[in-house]
């Protein structure tokens, strides 16, 4: 079974992997860092919060300081999605953003007995809807795990 | 580190006497006293305290306390869920006119706006419910103050408590959000016993602190913070006493704003404690306190229940701040949340020190006040607005470091600090709830977190004597959710209902205008998949008063406050924009076409001859105002959600049309072709200029390792102010400490730093242009004769 851990994340519980959701990229080992199957970019910030005030004439320009701050974009190798940012000092280690205890979650859903993407959605309201099926729906329907629903 | 009053008042009142005794007689040191001996210690103790300050116990505890003896004969005799419920339904009545009440006849700008609270405590004082408007914050933070008054004042002859009995507080030390709030705090009795509490709460604003407004940038010491009420009477028997009014009224730059809304406080306590007696009348004192109870354990009982939903696992999320509001620094808030079973802890450890000289430190309790906003406004906004909301979640943090600050350090701007306790749990739910079926509010990316707005103060074109500040500061970005855009402006993280007030009104009552108010910034937006609500910019300008200065108080113009969300971006950095020297209403009555105004053509086309344009970073100290001069600031906006390139072409196009977005935004940040007539979108040309930009990055992206042997530094860029610790594998904090040798970089776990204060810039910015005039003398042979 696999489950949407992020909007581009996906957990397989019979692989223990982290996959990409929209190309299912392998990403490394679900018990671990996805970040590590991923690929980094050392971005200036400025290229993406532009100066809106003149930079030649001044220090403080709605733009932030590439000394101070840098943009990590985790990119996904199969496809280009951009994944996750983290706004560091320069330098600073990446954060292990999220680390999950893979039996606690498969013993979970197990219990649930329902086939997340027709359960997860993004939260209360008519508009909150979120769409696994294309990610998940084939993979769920067709699996043949022992834990799968199908 | 220095002993604490904090650990002074306990060493004097309830500390380890028996250590102490021992400590002053070193040949009986390891001499044991008698049972005797220990009670006569003890006596003396108590009889002789010098000063009762915070009391540890009361303010390291954010949980509930037990079932009193009472509480458990009233819920013995049967509770009926359905009675249960109508009173929880007539109390949030009551609490809402109470609130109405307060914003209704308020005086101060932030009561007006609806920044302020009413609610009922159990007789220990836990928040068994709050008005449905309002700042969710109080609920985790008001049992301190009764807790303190029942431990300490309750059973003191010199003061005691009656019926008709009211308590003021402010200060943050004993229990509050920041310290420009005021309580009034009446119990409930019913045969002599207390058996209920019942508080407003209001932010007043001016409290005499070293700045107008109540929330000083500038404090370096806690004495610059103005006000300092520990909970004490000042209604006495429904009395409002005189004395301590007139004490109150001459310590603060706004004595009629302090009566007034004293007043309205009492009035709005007195209302629901009307409603709250007919509630008695009609079920009973028995099944009234039952109510409160089982209302509190229902709570933590469902808190419980909703955690253990949630995956188990460590969600980490480390925030970066770049100011002490009179340099740029980067101080980090750590915070690691992690979830098994039914027990959720909160680590905050890693977060840099208390800066002893500077205003952004908060005690713990009102980081977790901010903590409770975003569990009671973001995580689970339909349960009852509890102190047992927060009673499951076990938080860990050393004291001594800017969000857990110790009691001799300033704290005038405490909510730099403690809006960083809101943004790390905000955030970090995003991660933690996106595979839940069950969740109770959106996926959101992460809301705009600071205060960008004008504080103010000086006297009035009606000749008082004011300190207050703008409500812009509650028209911050939202978060990009899910499935669509953030909205712009639309309320500040600690407030959902806060409105930006009517200028026009404000303007009746101040001596300045805000020249543009609410215009959106071009670009200041959260790129993403959704992209975050932007924010507005403000330029204020001020005539016809003797006496008038603007402040901010915002961080946030080097680093980004707020960063994005699974592949979106933050929200741009914000500066503070000055021109002086000249009078812009001059400008503007001799060529009204000049009023056509916004930041980026004021600044960039510099129009107006004569005037002195400056940029700083947002924290400005009480600064005097002539007739005319410009002050411009822009709210910031949420985070983006998701990957820019894929964001829908049209919303692009749209954006683009509004003048919400530059071109070079569309192309080289959405990735979009356009007909720039029509601003039609070329979907062909999009789709390969998008399939290019994702190329590119797997072109240019390195593998994470290999990145991270060329990237990831063993300390901090040398001439960064850096505190906190380097990386999330360390105990260790990092920090630059001032000695006689200049700054020196110092690492070392907290109980062993030094204690960190930083030189005054001014003296910092003489020394490097006393250095260079020597430089240059020296460069051109000039002898110049200094006596010192």
């Amino acid at each position: 079974m696999r489950i949407p851990m992020t909007e581009y994340l996906i957990i397989d519980l019979d692989t223990e992997r982290w996959n990409c959701k929209v190309c299912n990229q392998d990403l490394g080992e679900a018990r671990g860092n996805y970040k590590e199957g991923t690929l980094v970019y050392d971005r200036d910030p400025t290229e993406i919060h532009q100066s809106i005030l003149d930079p030649e004439k001044y220090e403080f320009t709605f733009a932030p300081d590439p000394t101070f701050c840098r943009i990590l974009e985790f990119y996904c190798p199969g496809c280009g999605t951009q994944l996750e940012t983290e706004y560091v000092p320069p330098g600073h280690p990446p954060t292990v953003d999220m680390l999950w205890d893979i039996d606690s979650l498969r013993e979970t859903w197990i219990k649930r007995g329902t086939k997340p993407e027709t359960v997860i959605n993004y939260g209360p309201g008519e508009e909150a809807v979120a769409d696994f099926t294309p990610a998940l729906g084939s993979y769920n329907t067709h699996n043949h795990s022992p834990h799968s629903f199908s | 580190m220095t002993l604490t009053a904090n650990e002074r008042s306990t060493t004097g009142a309830a500390g380890d006497k028996a250590g102490d005794k021992a400590g002053d007689t070193a040949d009986d040191a390891s001499q044991p006293l008698t049972a005797q001996e220990q009670q006569w210690v003890d006596q003396f103790m108590d009889e002789t305290t010098l000063f009762l300050g915070p009391d540890p116990a009361i303010m390291r505890s954010h949980q509930i306390t037990s079932r009193s003896a009472y509480e458990e004969e009233c819920i013995s005799k049967g509770v009926d869920p359905i009675k249960v419920d109508r009173i929880r339904k007539r109390l949030a009545g009551a609490l809402d006119e109470g609130y109405e009440m307060c914003e209704a006849m308020g005086a101060a700008p932030g009561a007006k706006w609806g920044d302020l609270t009413t609610a009922i405590y159990t007789a220990e004082g836990d928040v068994t419910y709050l008005s449905c408007h309002g700042v969710i914050a109080f609920s985790a933070i008001l049992h301190h103050p009764i807790r303190y008054i029942m431990k300490y004042w309750k059973d003191e002859p010199t003061v005691g408590i009656n019926p008709g009995d009211g308590f003021i507080h402010n200060d943050a030390r004993y229990g509050n959000v920041h310290n420009t709030d005021q309580s009034m705090i009446m119990p409930i009795f019913r045969e002599g016993k207390i058996i209920a509490w019942v508080a407003a709460t209001i932010h007043e604003g001016e409290n005499g602190a070293c700045e107008p407004g109540g929330m000083p940038s500038g404090s370096e010491t806690p004495f610059d913070d103005g006000l300092r009420m520990s909970p004490f009477k000042i209604v006495e028997k429904g009395d409002l006493r005189r004395d301590l009014l007139t004490f109150l009224q001459h310590s603060v730059r706004d004595p009629k704003l302090q009566l007034a809304d004293l007043k309205v406080k009492i009035g709005a306590v007195q209302r629901i404690q009307e409603r709250v007696d007919s509630i008695i009348d009609e079920v009973g004192v028995e099944t009234f306190v039952a109510a409160l109870r089982v209302t509190v354990e229902d709570v933590e009982q469902e808190v419980k229940r909703r955690i253990s939903e949630l995956p188990d696992g460590t969600v980490s999320f480390n925030q970066f701040m770049d100011s002490t509001l009179k340099e740029n620094i980067l101080i980090k808030f750590a915070c690691k949340v992690t979830v098994k079973g039914d027990k959720m802890t909160v680590d905050l450890r890693g977060t840099g020190p208390e800066i002893l000289n500077r205003a952004i430190n908060s005690p713990l309790c009102s980081v977790k006040s901010m903590m409770m906003q975003a569990i009671l406004a973001f995580w689970w906004p339909d349960l009852p607005r509890c102190t047992s909301a927060m009673s499951p979640i076990d938080i860990i943090s050393d004291e001594h470091t800017w969000a857990d600050a110790g009691y001799d350090a300033p704290m005038g701007q405490s909510l730099q600090a403690s809006f960083r306790g809101f943004s790390a749990l905000q955030t970090a739910f995003a991660k933690m709830q996106f595979s839940n079926p069950e969740k109770f509010s959106n996926v959101l990316a992460p809301w705009f977190n600071q205060i960008n707005t004008f504080l103010w103060g000086g006297l009035t074109q009606h000749g008082d004597q004011v300190g207050n500040l703008c409500a812009d500061l509650n028209g911050m970005g939202g978060g990009a959710k899910a499935f669509r855009d953030g909205e712009d402006a639309v309320s500040p993280l600690f407030c959902a209902m806060a409105d930006t007030a009517e200028q026009e009104v404000m303007e009746e009552e101040v001596p300045f205008m805000q020249l543009v108010s609410k215009r959106i910034v071009r670009d200041n937006q959260g790129f993403g998949k959704n992209s975050g609500g932007m924010g507005y910019e403000m330029i204020v300008a001020a005539e016809g008063t003797p006496m008038w200065g603007f402040m901010t108080v915002t961080s946030g113009s080097k680093f980004s406050s707020v960063t994005g969300m699974f592949g979106g971006y933050g929200c741009s950095t914000t500066p503070l924009a000055m021109v002086k020297g000249i009078n812009i209403y001059d400008v503007i009555r001799k060529d009204s076409s000049k009023f056509d105004l916004s930041m980026e053509r004021i600044m960039n086309e510099q129009p107006y001859e004569g005037g002195k344009y400056t940029t700083s970073h947002m924290g400005l100290q009480f600064d005097v105002a002539k007739d005319g001069e410009m002050y411009m600031i822009a709210q910031g906006s949420g985070g983006g959600y998701g990957d820019v390139l894929e964001r829908d072409p049209e919303a692009v196009a749209k954006d683009l049309e509004l003048g919400r977005i530059s071109p070079k935004v569309a192309t080289s940040i959405y990735g979009v072709v356009w007909d720039p007539e029509t601003f039609v979108v070329d979907q062909e040309a999009t789709t390969r200029l998008r399939h290019d930009s994702r190329q590119a990055r797997i072109a240019r992206g390195k593998p994470y390792k290999e990145f991270l042997e060329g990237y990831v530094k063993s300390e901090p860029p040398k001439d960064l102010l850096y505190y906190g610790s380097w990386g999330d594998d360390t105990e260790e904090l990092t920090a630059t400490h001032f000695t006689n040798n200049g700054p020196e970089r110092v690492k070392a776990t907290i109980d062993k730093l030094p204690l960190i204060m930083l030189p005054d810039r001014r003296e910092v910015k003489i020394s490097a242009l006393e250095d260079r005039i020597r430089e240059l003398e020296l460069k051109h042979g000039e002898v110049v004769h200094r006596k010192s």
